[in-house]
């Protein structure tokens, strides 16, 4: 792709709320039940059943528009009609020009914005399985439909065509799936459908109008988001560069072919007929219950991220390796953990490295570790009654579920501080074998410094790993003066 | 009148309730009546004989344990054919629900069942509701019982032509453009369609959902006012439904009407035929005699109401009917791929009248002419809306014809769509204005069938508009045919003695 390509996304993320039981019925709201075991007249579309608003739903759809910073307004519902089998009516109850969650915002972890246009609250459709040797609707012999899924709370997030490449919608997903899980809205389980996304993908010229769109769908991980819309973006630039032109379509993203296909093409866009839906009627929550919503956000990524950047305080802005750690221990909620072992001493870079670094390799387990017990360890690493690789190696057995005390795994270990004394002596001993390399580093300069590590792997084969590397380096210079 | 059967429910449910009578005799009999008279009336789709005497054992076991069933204790209802009944076939009088059970019950139904009553049979209906003559029904008409050349009304023909035919004393109808009140005007019998919300539409098979409302159809205003207490009330199932506790019309029904202000629509009477408009006249006049003050009101924008209705019914039906396609219920049509099934199936389950306005209701909201015709239509409804609020505050009732004519004869209208759709035009502005309106019958047409006087009020006036209703009912001028109609009677034109 030649550089003056710019390429203009928007992203469409249909987000299953996480309540009790569906939107319109009193039908559980699960993953995996078996087929059509969750359903009843209202969301198979029977003759004569009628629909009944969620007020659980109404709350979650609130919490994430407050979340996205969106304006919460009354709002009204509209039918949605086409024909398919997975529709059990052959409507959508949705919402079209009174939506309840407009004019939001999400800050990318760059700091970056991207408009949330809109974000409201419709039905989901069932599942179609189709029987044949692809999967796919093409060449079946027959399908099958499980209306579990029909009538599923769903929250459609439409953000603003303000990104601006595939790494800044996979940063876009991401952020909006912690933001979903914050607000309590969602399980952020891709995999199982909680969030799917479609993509609205053009390049222009910089400086030019919006060229024309694809929209590409089947989007189920951050990972296919990025591919698809890269794959597109260069399907697109090459078709212009050759001359040709984009044509306005519908794509679907094959992930095992790493390609976006047409869908059958339709001639136009389909004519789905909104008018107010008759059977509902409009909704506007009190208030009250907005504000206590609002206040019962918790804290969202961005703002945990700051605080954990501000525990770290004191030299400027941050750079890029401690940004990547606390987005790292963000992104896998264990930033509470870090934020109180600093509160019981421990030192912010110590406690957010050791998290990012080797408690993040079981995160399940570190979010389950005691404060106490996590913290001891760091303590004593930091006051360096155990080296570093002792400290990891003790919280590997925390995590591990081992044993609580940090003391006693060391103990048990066979980690013992080494006195100042036995250090110095250890180190004084390797000095004086290596008489050479002595010299060489008393010389200075850049090469001497490197014999700093050929020091500390002697001194550790001689002491079998129970020195602390810092302490050693510091001796060594000590001796130098 | 006598407590037979075919009697008036309340004495019947009376009657039942101090041991006088079983259940079991009356359903006997009623059920005796539709064998003998129902193979050439036709009210009936089904006739559920088992359940009825399930049900009537029930009530007579009840009351033997010195226990109330309730306020319809023993009364044999029929029930229109697009209300569910659970494991009882409801087919709308459509192919494409042939054959279907329902697995689930209707508010309403679910409510008479709670009070007591038996219910006997499901009613013939234009297919869908789709019909002021019931001549689209899918199993063929239903025929008056004054005259059975001629027509009942539509939609809901069955259900009158059930309780003026003394089948039934009672009966439930849909009311979506005039559906309880016209077949009633026609039948000679009380329709009473109540404020939209007021009774649940969970379990009724949606034609017009901004529009549509159950009704009873009954031989009396007592039986009417008996019947909307125990159907209506809010019902958490239905979004729509008013959160207002369960009615209470019955015990007011005998209050005089001294006093009342009561306007006479002049769009409506000059919609009528000279001999419907004369007995309009009339029973203004009795009205007036009893205690009421008679006023001439004008509403102009009444005649934009069937232009209006005829754009929103058929739009939000095309909406409605478009889950029959052949996926989880009712007919299929197999074919090679969904689209091409949902056609096949469609078009061999839906009736002429049904594809009419499906094909006009999908227009009328497409791209392009949704505004010019479906908003367009919205906004005439507002205009009617203010206008008939404006006349409330004026008059505390409004009277007018309810069907432009008397019955006409079977195949009369069938070619002339219009002159069909405009049997409506007394009786959907209260559909477009949800507003409670009640047929009275009140004399004869020239031909000697039965006329109905249509009472309007504003929303939530049930008791005014039925008080009303009752005093006109107690003032019915000689020639009224009388009702239940006696079974010889029914064979000619002109039925019913005296004149």
């Amino acid at each position: 792709m030649t550089a003056e390509w710019e390429a203009v996304i928007g992203l469409e993320v249909h987000c299953e709320l996480k309540t009790r039981t569906k939107l319109f019925c009193g039908c559980r709201n699960e993953f995996g039940a078996d087929p059509n075991t969750n359903i009843c007249p209202t969301c198979v579309g029977l003759p004569g059943a009628l629909p009944v608003l969620n007020r659980r739903a109404v709350e979650l759809a609130m919490a994430l528009g407050a979340a996205l910073d969106c304006e919460i307004r009354p709002s009204t519902f509209h039918r949605k009609n086409y024909f398919y089998p997975d529709q059990a009516k052959d409507y959508q109850i949705s919402q079209y020009d009174e939506p309840i969650n407009v004019d939001g915002a999400l800050e990318l972890a760059d700091g970056s914005r991207v408009g949330i246009v809109r974000a409201h609250l419709e039905e989901d459709t069932g599942k179609t399985v189709h029987a044949g040797t692809s999967g796919r609707i093409h060449g079946a012999d027959y399908s099958l439909v499980d209306y579990n899924r029909s009538g599923v709370p769903l929250v459609e997030i439409v953000s603003g065509p303000d990104i601006r490449s595939a790494e800044a919608a996979r940063s876009y997903v991401t952020e909006l799936r912690g933001i979903l899980v914050a607000s309590g809205a969602s399980d952020g389980k891709m995999e199982e459908g909680s969030m799917r996304v479609d993509a609205n993908v053009s390049v222009r010229r910089p400086g030019e109008p919006f060229g024309t769109r694809c929209e590409i769908k089947n989007l189920n991980s951050v990972r296919s988001v990025g591919r698809a819309i890269e794959f597109e973006i260069a399907r697109q630039v090459d078709l212009l560069e050759g001359g040709d032109q984009v044509v306005q379509e519908t794509r679907h993203w094959d992930e095992d072919a790493g390609r976006t296909v047409a869908l059958r093409s339709k001639e136009e866009a389909y004519d789905y007929r909104y008018f107010l839906e008759p059977d509902l009627v409009p909704l506007e929550p009190e208030p009250d219950w907005i504000r206590a919503v609002r206040d019962s956000i918790e804290m969202l990524p961005r703002a945990r991220r700051e605080r954990l950047a501000e525990l770290l305080d004191g030299e400027g802005p941050l750079p890029a390796s401690r940004l990547d750690q606390i987005a790292t221990v963000v992104g896998l909620g264990l930033d509470d953990l870090v934020v109180a072992t600093v509160a019981s001493g421990v030192p912010p870079a110590l406690a957010l490295s050791r998290t990012a670094n080797e408690a993040a390799t079981d995160a399940e387990a570190a979010r389950r570790l005691s404060i106490t017990s996590y913290a001891g360890l760091l303590r004593m690493e930091a006051e360096g009654s155990l080296t570093s690789t002792q400290a990891k190696t003790v919280l590997g057995d925390l995590l591990a579920g081992k044993g609580d005390d940090p003391a006693a795994l060391a103990t048990a270990r066979g980690f013992e501080a080494m006195s100042a004394d036995s250090l110095a002596t250890a180190v004084a001993e390797v000095v004086a074998a290596n008489p050479e390399q002595w010299e060489r580093f008393r010389a200075g300069g850049e090469k001497a410094d490197k014999l700093v590590g050929f020091f500390v792997g002697q001194v550790m084969r001689a002491t079998s790993g129970q020195a602390d590397a810092k302490a050693v380096a510091a001796e060594l210079h000590r001796l130098r003066g | 009148m006598s407590t037979a059967p075919t009697g008036p429910a309340l004495e019947l449910a009376a009657s039942v309730r101090r041991g006088e009578r079983s259940a079991a005799d009356v359903v006997d009999e009623a059920l005796a009546a539709v064998a003998a008279r129902d193979p050439e009336l036709h009210a009936f789709t089904l006739v559920t004989a088992d359940v009825a005497r399930e049900q009537a054992a029930a009530v007579d076991r009840a009351v033997a344990d010195g226990r109330d069933p309730g306020p319809l204790c023993g009364v044999p209802v029929a029930v229109k054919d697009n209300l569910c009944t659970r494991g009882i076939e409801t087919t709308c009088s459509s192919r494409i629900l042939a054959g279907w059970r329902p697995p689930y019950e209707a508010t309403a139904v679910r409510r008479l069942r709670d009070a007591g009553a038996v219910l006997v049979g499901k009613t013939n209906l234009d297919e869908f509701a789709m019909g002021s003559s019931t001549e689209n029904s899918a199993t063929g008409p239903t025929r008056n019982p004054h005259d059975v050349t001629r027509v009942p009304g539509g939609s809901s023909g069955g259900s009158a032509a059930a309780v003026a035919a003394g089948l039934v004393p009672v009966a439930l109808g849909s009311d979506t453009g005039g559906s309880v009140r016209q077949p009633a005007s026609l039948c000679g019998v009380v329709g009473f369609k109540p404020t939209y919300g007021t009774v649940s539409r969970y379990g009724l098979v949606a034609f017009a959902s901004s529009l549509d409302q159950i009704g009873p159809l009954s031989l009396t205003v007592e039986d009417t006012a008996l019947v909307f207490d125990v159907i209506g009330g809010h019902d958490p199932l239905d979004s729509t439904s008013l959160d207002r506790p369960a009615p209470r019309v019955l015990d007011g029904l005998g209050e005089p009407v001294d006093g009342l202000v009561i306007g006479v629509v002049a769009e409506l009477v000059e919609a009528a035929t000279p001999d419907v408009a004369a007995r309009c006249r009339q029973a203004a006049e009795a009205l007036a005699e009893a205690g009421a003050r008679i006023e001439e009101v004008s509403i102009p924008e009444a005649r934009l109401g069937l232009s209006a209705y005829y754009l929103i019914a058929p739009g939000e039906a095309s909406s409605n009917l478009a889950r029959y396609d052949g996926v989880r219920y009712g007919l299929r049509v197999d074919a090679d791929d969904t689209v091409a099934m949902n056609t096949a199936t469609r078009t061999a389950g839906f009736g002429d009248e049904v594809k009419r306005r499906i094909m006009l209701g999908t227009y009328v909201l497409s791209a392009g002419y949704m505004d010019a015709y479906y908003n367009q239509a919205l906004r005439a409804r507002t205009r009617i809306i203010e206008a008939f609020d404006a006349a409330y505050a004026r008059c505390d009732a409004l009277i007018g014809p309810t069907s432009p004519t008397t019955a006409f004869p079977l195949g009369s209208k069938t070619d002339d769509l219009l002159a069909m759709y405009r049997n409506d035009v007394c009786t959907v502005p209260c559909n477009l204005t949800g507003q409670p309106a009640v047929s009275v019958p009140f004399g004869s047409g020239d031909d000697g069938l039965p006329v109905g006087v249509q009472v309007l009020g504003p929303l939530l006036s049930e008791p005014t508009v039925l008080r009303v209703a009752a005093a006109l009912e107690a003032s019915v001028p000689a020639g009224t045919p009388p009702v239940p109609v006696p079974a010889a009677a029914g064979g000619s034109t002109g039925g019913g003695a005296g004149s």
